[in-house]
């Protein structure tokens, strides 16, 4: 069972208090956008084994949206940081760094 | 005007662990916005009579006090009569600030959860560690009760105050009467 920390209220809780809001940091193309990138923007997901990062919203504590940085494998989060970001702040890569060298997920590593 | 009454009638329940009992009519007020600004914390300070709650906390006191919601949300307790009154206060402090202040007393049941194993029952219902050095007086914490939203915090030191959705207080009572069999102490607190 994941343990999550949402930024915004800052309460520890386990996941049945929050729900997964898909992956994160998705680019949108919409109108004016080629069909190979709507495409991609609507139906390319990651399947990663290991490093993931995730939209969580606490539904049944502050409501807020926030991302969060998980193993899929282990589930150990490696830190949770605010919804208000397109990319993964870089402490939160740095932790990932430290505990699995070398990772990548998309354009990050 | 009508006779405002509670979900479940004022329903207690005695015979377990713990007593449950549904609480009368309380005046409850959501206020949302920039919680760190001046004119928003005169307005919910002046009718609820309390000093502001910092994040996860709740200053209560009888039926009046204040609820950190979230980070741009409130919960205001006054007596359920003057709620309207109160409202209009929190608007006039409160003039062309980007603010909503809605009086929900009528959108939500509360419950006491009273007795030495009130802990001991509620730990069995809600994810949240219930350990009297964990969960502290003054705390506020808004969580899943097995199916269903609700908010809590302690009334004094062996009672809870429970909040949740009216339309949901009968399966709160339900639930709280059931974790409170007779019997069923688990002695972990």
């Amino acid at each position: 069972m994941l343990i999550l920390t949402c930024p915004n209220c800052g309460v520890t809780g386990e996941e049945t208090e929050f729900h997964a809001g898909g992956e994160a940091h998705l680019k949108r193309f919409g109108p004016g956008s080629s069909d190979g990138e709507f495409e991609t923007y609507l139906f390319m997901r990651e399947n990663p084994k290991g490093v993931h990062f995730e939209r969580w919203r606490h539904v049944y504590g502050c409501g807020k949206w926030f991302h969060a940085a998980r193993c899929t494998t282990t589930l150990e989060v490696f830190g949770t940081y605010s919804a208000q970001v397109t990319e993964p702040p870089k402490e939160i890569r740095d932790t990932i760094s430290e505990k699995r060298p070398g990772w990548t997920w998309r354009d990050f590593a | 005007m009508s006779n405002a009454i509670s979900a479940l009638n004022g329903a207690t329940w005695a015979e377990g662990i713990a007593a449950v009992t549904e609480a009368p009519m309380q005046g409850m007020i959501t206020l949302r916005g920039p919680l760190s600004d001046a004119k928003l914390k005169k307005a919910a300070t002046t009718v609820a009579g309390v000093d502001m709650p910092g994040a996860g906390q709740a200053h209560v006191a009888d039926d009046r006090g204040l609820c950190w919601m979230s980070p741009d949300e409130l919960l205001v307790l006054c007596p359920y009569d003057d709620v309207a009154a109160n409202t209009e206060t929190m608007q006039s402090h409160l003039g062309d600030l980007h603010s909503l202040c809605v009086d929900v007393s009528d959108a939500r049941a509360v419950f006491d959860l009273s007795g030495p194993h009130a802990r001991e029952v509620l730990a069995k219902l809600v994810p949240v560690d219930m350990a009297p050095d964990q969960f502290t007086p003054g705390m506020f914490r808004r969580t899943r009760m097995a199916q269903v939203p609700a908010a809590f915090w302690m009334h004094d030191s062996d009672t809870i105050r429970i909040v949740c959705f009216r339309s949901q207080a009968q399966y709160v009572f339900d639930l709280l009467t059931t974790a409170a069999q007779p019997g069923s102490a688990v002695q972990i607190f």
